[in-house]
């Protein structure tokens, strides 16, 4: 992965550009001694990194503005960040970029139940939205699994998912509106309170623009009232192609699960390594599926899922009855991440298939792996076909690195010719960048590109993010 | 009339086009805007057939010209359907034509499922259509989640034909419910009714509709859909938190919850009357405020609240200062007000959307010029 040569007429300035920020900003909204802004060199993608410029962390929308209007007006480019859980690099510094941090605008600005929104300052964590409105019985339904840590910024910036999007959306399905400021320094708001706003639904286009856009500072999110209870079931089958087969009878049969997950043997003896979750030994994959609604609800779909599933005839059927069966049938799938990192270093891929070619790409990916010689777990969210392959290799090693990077690759292009995409919810960033010609044409790339000429036509925001270097036709780099 | 039969004869025309078109689906939704300023017609109407329909997917692919007829009885037919639940605007305009699921997609139509299932953007996974210069271009595709690059489908949603012509649309698609029923409460003031809707809507019963038609006989309807067991549970929980307000009815006949649901769908109370009809959306606790303190200029001589009062039908007199008076009342709330029924110099007058500030309207203004330089798709259609 090539990043472009950092700037040297601004890394000559670096100084003078400090100094102004200095200025402008309150003491401790400014990190500019290299030692302390290590823990910006990198995201979640942490086999990349680069020291900054220097770092900002403004308290207000205002202070963010200033950040910008100067590194505008010198030309400096800047990497928003959130908490910086990203897994594809999106907050990767370049050494001449200033990284504007809002880690520290997390307040929640008002909570609305009558109508089902709360506001939020966008350094808030995503499970602290929740956390502000639970008591109440309310949650906000996007809940990527670093959810505990990422910041609603990120999750705007990425557009992300979760494991209950079947019923509930992805962020731009729940998001009413955010204060935007632009690269020249200037507040907007877009959307607001009400369930449409007027025009160009530029709202959905900031959504997963990966920071490139503008900064959201501030969030307007959709809540809703808690279900009565969730119950899950798990389902183990012989084969891969009968799970996707059951799946897919689910779907058809018109109950609407909260969540279909999908483990395969690698993962499920990973896991019940790590956790001893209880899971069967004998399966080559294996299902939860979970459901929604008071008691009875639930019994009524829990029966109807099952009589589904005996027909495909299961090795396993295991329906909670409890709390306690619940949290240890989603022990497993939970630890899923912790459990591959127990063994390995691992690459999390992202790609989306169509449901019904779930088989063949398993299949193939399968193949792929062992002629890379290395070893494939997975774990995805099967209602709405977004995989999750873990690459496992050991990072000391530059020839495992480049060749685990190679098979991702692979794999994404493999769900590409599936009739799938590159990344259902973690983003491009630096990760897939260079693989996004194969996904799209020029002109459609073009298309996107002329967005961001609209909105930050110096393209000085995230600079060398989502679009391949060499696609650019001249603009920045 | 130009009437292309695929998209690369579209575009083809649009390529060579010398002169603004007005874009046509299946003509059912032509007044819906201001009057567009072109002297010739391009027409999806051939751009027309299902593609691709995964029922255990639930995925649909569809030309842009395809009747939503069709794809809604194909869907049927598998007992699935669209969560959206376009308005079908043909009562309320007077309209003829043949709505298409092109025309449905441009308008970002949706209906009062809204607050339970999103709108047709949220629906959207994928679009195919031809820029203002002739290009071909497609974004999303047809899984349901893709995060990869920009999200031009939301963008393309609801641009009413001026950013390009729609070719080709994917769609995530919900089941059918097995059952359905409507809960009615008589009598109540709009602010009573609002907080019934409130309440059914904040409870965790998963209310697929909320709406208050007021008038002599007041009514508001509260709807639940889903499994059969599912539906008769949760339909005696919300009669007995709705029981507060008044005594509540219940029907769970199918044929007569998809008809009360049409016509508040459609806003067909207001079909055979007079007057400028408008679409105004914001904040829901805001609703019986913005309808009372409209003024005697503006005075509607009705109203309908669907989405839990989060949209505000308003039948009002066709004037400048009912126009003026509508759109600063929703301004000052956040939200906006959209004229969708008007005689065509009103409309051109007025404007058909409200406008935006002026740091968005530039934004917009910029993204127009990038898809369609020469400013010949649909000209006028949202702004003079």
């Amino acid at each position: 992965m090539d990043m472009p040569a950092a700037n040297a007429d601004i890394l000559a300035r670096r100084d003078a550009i400090v100094a102004r920020l200095a200025e402008a900003l309150p003491e401790d909204a400014l990190i500019s001694d290299p030692r302390q802004t290590r823990a910006y060199d990198c995201d979640a993608l942490s086999i990349y990194s680069c020291p900054p410029l220097a770092v900002t962390l403004p308290r207000t929308t205002e202070e963010v503005a200033t950040v910008l209007r100067i590194c505008s007006d010198e030309g400096v480019p800047v990497i928003p960040r959130g908490s910086g859980t990203g897994l594809t690099g999106g907050a990767l510094p370049t050494a001449d970029a200033v990284v504007l941090g809002v880690a520290r605008m997390n307040a929640v600005l008002e909570t609305d139940y009558d109508n089902r929104l709360i506001r939020v300052q966008t350094g808030r964590t995503n499970l602290s939205v929740t956390g502000a409105v639970e008591a109440d019985g309310w949650f906000y339904a996007p809940d990527p699994s670093s959810q505990l840590a990422c910041a609603i910024a990120g999750n705007i910036a990425m557009n992300s998912g979760g494991a209950h999007c079947l019923k509930y959306g992805v962020t731009t399905n729940n998001l009413l509106g955010v204060t935007f400021v632009t690269m020249a320094g200037e507040i907007m708001e877009i959307g607001g309170p009400a369930m449409d706003a007027a025009g160009y639904d530029l709202l959905g286009l900031i959504c997963g623009s990966e920071g490139q856009l503008g900064v959201v500072t501030e969030a307007t999110l959709r809540i809703l009232p808690k279900p009565e209870g969730a119950r899950p079931i798990l389902i183990a089958y012989d084969s891969a192609v009968t799970a996707g087969a059951c799946v897919s009878d689910i779907i058809r049969a018109g109950v609407l699960p909260v969540a279909i997950e999908f483990m395969d043997k690698p993962i499920i003896h990973l896991t019940e390594a790590f956790v001893g979750a209880g899971y069967p030994m004998d399966a080559e994959a294996l299902l939860i599926v979970e459901v929604e609604g008071s008691k009875a609800e639930i019994d009524d779909q829990l029966a109807r899922i099952k009589a589904i599933a005996q027909r495909h005839n299961p090795t396993t059927l295991r329906e909670s009855a409890s709390e306690a069966q619940s949290k240890a049938i989603w022990a497993g799938r939970k630890a899923a991440f912790g459990a591959t990192g127990q063994v390995a270093d691992y690459l999390c891929m992202d790609g989306t298939i169509p449901t019904s070619a779930l088989p063949e790409t398993l299949g193939r990916m399968t193949e792929l792996a062992s002629d890379y010689g290395l070893r494939v777990a997975n774990v995805f969210h099967a209602g709405d076909g977004n995989l999750h392959p873990l690459i496992m290799f050991d990072a000391n090693d530059p020839e495992e690195l480049r060749k685990a990077e190679a098979l991702g690759a692979e794999i994404l292009l493999l769900c590409v010719e599936q009739g799938g995409c590159l990344t259902g919810e973690h983003g491009v960033g630096v990760e897939k960048r260079d693989l996004m010609g194969r996904q799209y044409g020029q002109a459609d790339l073009e298309a996107q590109m002329a967005m961001k000429d609209v909105f930050d036509p110096a393209w000085l925001l995230n600079p060398a993010k989502v679009f391949p270097l060499d696609m650019r036709n001249g603009r920045r780099v | 009339m130009q009437e292309p039969r695929d998209e690369a004869e579209l575009a083809e025309a649009i390529a060579g086009l010398t002169e603004p078109v007005e874009i046509r689906g299946g003509g059912s939704r032509l007044g819906l805007g201001r009057p567009v300023q072109a002297g010739a017609t391009l027409s999806t109407a051939g751009l027309s057939g299902v593609k691709l329909y995964e029922p255990g997917a639930l995925t649909l692919v569809a030309g842009a010209g395809t009747p939503l007829a069709e794809i809604e009885a194909l869907l049927a037919a598998e007992k699935q359907r669209l969560a959206f639940e376009p308005m079908d605007h043909r009562p309320l305009l007077g309209a003829g034509g043949e709505p298409t699921i092109g025309g449905v997609t441009a308008c970002n139509v949706s209906g009062p499922r809204r607050v339970q299932s999103g709108a047709c953007r949220d629906a959207l996974l994928g679009v195919r259509f031809v820029d203002g210069t002739g290009q071909v271009l497609r974004n999303g595709g047809r899984v349901m989640k893709n995060v990869t690059g920009y999200d031009l489908v939301k963008l393309l949603a609801g641009s009413w034909g001026t950013l390009g012509v729609l070719t080709e649309l994917a769609f995530k698609l919900a089941p059918a419910p097995e059952a359905a029923a409507t809960l009615t409460l008589r009598g109540l003031s709009d602010a009573e009714a609002l907080g019934a809707m409130t309440a059914a809507l904040g409870s965790p019963y998963d209310v697929s509709g909320a709406a208050h038609l007021p008038g002599a006989e007041p009514r508001t309807l509260i709807r639940v859909e889903g499994l059969g067991p599912s539906v008769a549970y949760r339909t005696g929980r919300l009669a007995r938190l709705l029981g507060k307000f008044g005594p509540v009815e219940t029907e769970d006949d199918p044929a007569s919850v998809a008809a009360e649901w049409a016509g508040v769908r459609d806003v067909t109370a207001f079909a055979d009357r007079p007057g400028a009809v408008w679409r105004v959306s914001l904040r829901p606790s805001d609703a019986p405020g913005f309808v009372a303190g409209l003024g005697e200029d503006a005075a509607p001589e009705a109203a309908l609240y669907d989405w839990g009062g989060g949209l505000v039908w308003l039948l009002a007199p066709e004037t400048d200062a009912a126009a003026a008076a509508i759109r600063a009342a929703a301004a000052r709330l956040k939200g906006h007000a959209t004229l969708v029924r008007a005689a065509a110099p009103y409309r051109a007058a007025a404007g058909a959307f409200q406008p935006e500030a002026p740091a968005l309207a530039a934004l917009s203004e910029g993204v127009r010029a990038k898809f369609d330089p020469r400013g010949l798709l649909n000209p006028g259609r949202m702004r003079g």
